[in-house]
């Protein structure tokens, strides 16, 4: 079941189209926000918010890389791959990332802090190799500046 | 009146925005208070075709020619929308992040203009996901404009309304396709649509629609406050006005200008981002984003415009370019595209679904040493599989530019893969490894 506060706020995302079925991503998104990912209860829920089937929306939620359909640790970091950040550095920055938390890309940690997921260019090429931690956004990262970085997120 | 960068004069150095106060005392949101019998939705269009306004998000096509569809007229289907694409997603490219960061008003009085001219009433500003701060701003301004009586009343001298609404995205670069949007705007999975019909005319929920690129939508209150003269003087060439450049790679000084339309890559290579890094050379440069196609030492004289750029040397795209260095792998370096374009694929039709990924395998081959020459005429079919008027949109003959114009200007280092077994530039760094 939805809760009252998330209830509110999809109520509020609809406003913004002229149908419920317009808001499926904002739904999708603010629900996450809550749960930190969008299992088949919270997939049931907002399908039947939006009156549209739970398949239809399946459908939307499995084609956006934003939207997890699986669990994801307390941050997610997101490892720019496109062609700037290659040639800046970003395999050694994904390389780092694997040996200081034994973790793959796709992966998350085994005490559940971080998840690691590759991105499509975030658009901070000029100050590249960059990632994005939950909502913020790192330049220049090289692979030694990453364990201060990621102190932040525990 | 001397105002060489329009766009970015007011932008603060460090990145911090601007919001309302600041934006009016500098003159913000004066194009909408001659609205009315002094400049009519028509005069608006007119203004924009004289001034030459073509598309920044790449395509170039000539604004007012775009409008040009729209139906007009009282009987005519309502709402009609307008829809800035703010899904930068374009590998390289970071202009309208700029633009949206420090000025978010100068959207928000863009967009307003634009629905003016077409007569409307209701915008979508349609934003990636990953670009929270934007969000965050744009939200701001948005709010502020409404609190100003900007958006959602009829604005003075006139009986036209415009609201507007930010949505912000969940990832997926074919969203930045105009018909693959309409859809992800309707909540839907964004596979393009076939055309005809276009969203000029059947569009977001079935109605009129123009989505228009950021950085587009920046430029109409400068032409409409200055005029198509002023905006004419702006650009070194045919097209008007300026445009925001940017370059990444090893360069000394990576980074964005804005410039007049028309300024070289030389200039920008040289007297703006300060020359190549230490220790490395210039080989080559994709203009615009990673859909264009590799310019070489011979091209970096060509004015950086949309209507001089020679067919034979492909296309501006967006106008932030990547810089190719010798210590570079060009071969490493079209994998990386292709295995984008591959995992960006909708998967809707067959040859980009099927091809991208087998072309990125391929290029694998020659990385680790076991392509052949019919590989090489494998890769090269592609490019002809996969050009346009073969695929239901322009995704995949988009990463087929770099990969042809690789095939032509750096050939023999495809060839050395072949010979020497692998990729000369990780061996390369492979030795140095040992060495140090």
């Amino acid at each position: 079941m939805l809760s009252e506060i998330e209830r509110r706020e999809l109520e509020d995302a609809v406003k913004h189209y002229p149908d419920k079925r317009g808001a499926a991503i904002d739904a999708l998104l603010t629900v996450q926000r809550h749960r930190g990912w969008i299992s088949d209860e919270s997939l049931l829920d907002i399908a039947r918010f939006l009156e549209i089937t739970a398949e239809d929306l399946d459908g939307v939620a499995t084609f956006y890389n934003l939207v997890f359909r699986k669990p994801v640790g307390r941050h997610v970091a997101f490892v720019c791959d496109s062609i700037s950040c290659w040639i800046k550095g970003c395999e050694q920055v994904q390389e780092r990332i694997k040996n200081l938390y034994e973790v793959d890309l796709g992966q998350t940690t085994a005490d559940g802090r971080l998840t690691v997921l590759p991105i499509a260019c975030l658009g901070h090429c000029e100050r590249a190799p960059a990632m994005m931690i939950d909502q913020d956004v790192y330049g220049e990262v090289v692979p030694e500046k990453l364990e201060s970085i990621m102190d932040k997120y525990k | 009146m001397n105002i060489e960068r329009p766009l970015t004069q007011h932008l603060h150095p460090d990145g911090s925005p601007r919001f309302l106060r600041e934006y009016v005392a500098a003159g913000g949101y004066r194009s909408l208070r001659r609205l009315g019998t002094e400049l009519t939705h028509k005069d608006v269009q007119r203004l924009v075709g004289e001034s030459g306004l073509r598309g920044r998000g790449g395509g170039g096509f000539p604004t007012a020619t775009k409008w040009s569809f729209v139906p007009m007229g009282p009987d005519v289907s309502k709402p009609k929308y307008i829809v800035a694409n703010g899904d930068e997603m374009e590998p390289g490219t970071f202009k309208d992040r700029i633009l949206m960061e420090g000025d978010p008003h100068g959207l928000v009085e863009g967009m307003i203009m634009a629905g003016y001219a077409l007569d409307a009433e209701v915008g979508y500003i349609f934003l990636r996901g990953e670009y929270h701060l934007s969000a965050q701003r744009l939200n701001q301004a948005i709010e502020e404009a409404y609190a100003a009586g900007y958006l959602g009343k009829p604005l003075p001298g006139t009986a036209f309304r415009f609201d507007l609404h930010l949505h912000s995205s969940a990832g997926r670069y074919i969203c930045g396709e105009e018909t693959a949007l309409i859809n992800a705007l309707e909540g839907k999975r964004a596979v393009p649509r076939a055309k005809p019909p276009f969203p000029q005319t059947v569009g977001l929920w079935g109605q009129p629609t123009i989505v228009q690129n950021v950085e587009t939508l920046y430029n109409i209150p400068h032409i409409i406050n200055h005029g198509a003269e002023w905006y004419h003087r702006l650009s070194r060439t045919k097209d008007g006005g300026t445009k925001i450049y940017g370059i990444s790679g090893r360069v000394t000084n990576p980074g964005w200008w804005e410039l007049p339309f028309g300024t070289t890559a030389r200039e920008l290579l040289e007297q703006y981002a300060g020359g190549m890094a230490d220790g490395v050379r210039f080989r080559g440069l994709l203009p615009g984003g990673i859909s264009t196609s590799f310019m070489v030492e011979e091209h970096l004289d060509l004015p950086l415009d949309f209507s001089s750029f020679p067919p034979e040397v492909g296309r501006l795209g967006t106008g932030t370019m990547i810089i190719l260095d010798d210590q570079t792998c060009p071969v490493g370096f079209v994998l990386n595209l292709e295995r984008f374009f591959a995992r960006e694929s909708c998967g809707w039709c067959t040859p980009c679904r099927e091809g991208l990924p087998w072309v990125a395998k391929l290029l694998m081959a020659f990385e680790e040493g076991r392509a052949t020459h019919d590989d090489l005429s494998l890769l090269e079919m592609h490019t002809k599989w996969l050009a346009p008027g073969h695929t239901f949109c322009g995704l995949a003959p988009g990463a087929m530019a770099p990969l042809q114009s690789a095939l032509r200007y750096f050939r023999e280092d495809f060839e050395r893969h072949i010979t020497t077994g692998g990729c000369p530039w990780s061996k390369q760094s492979a030795q140095q490894r040992v060495l140090v």
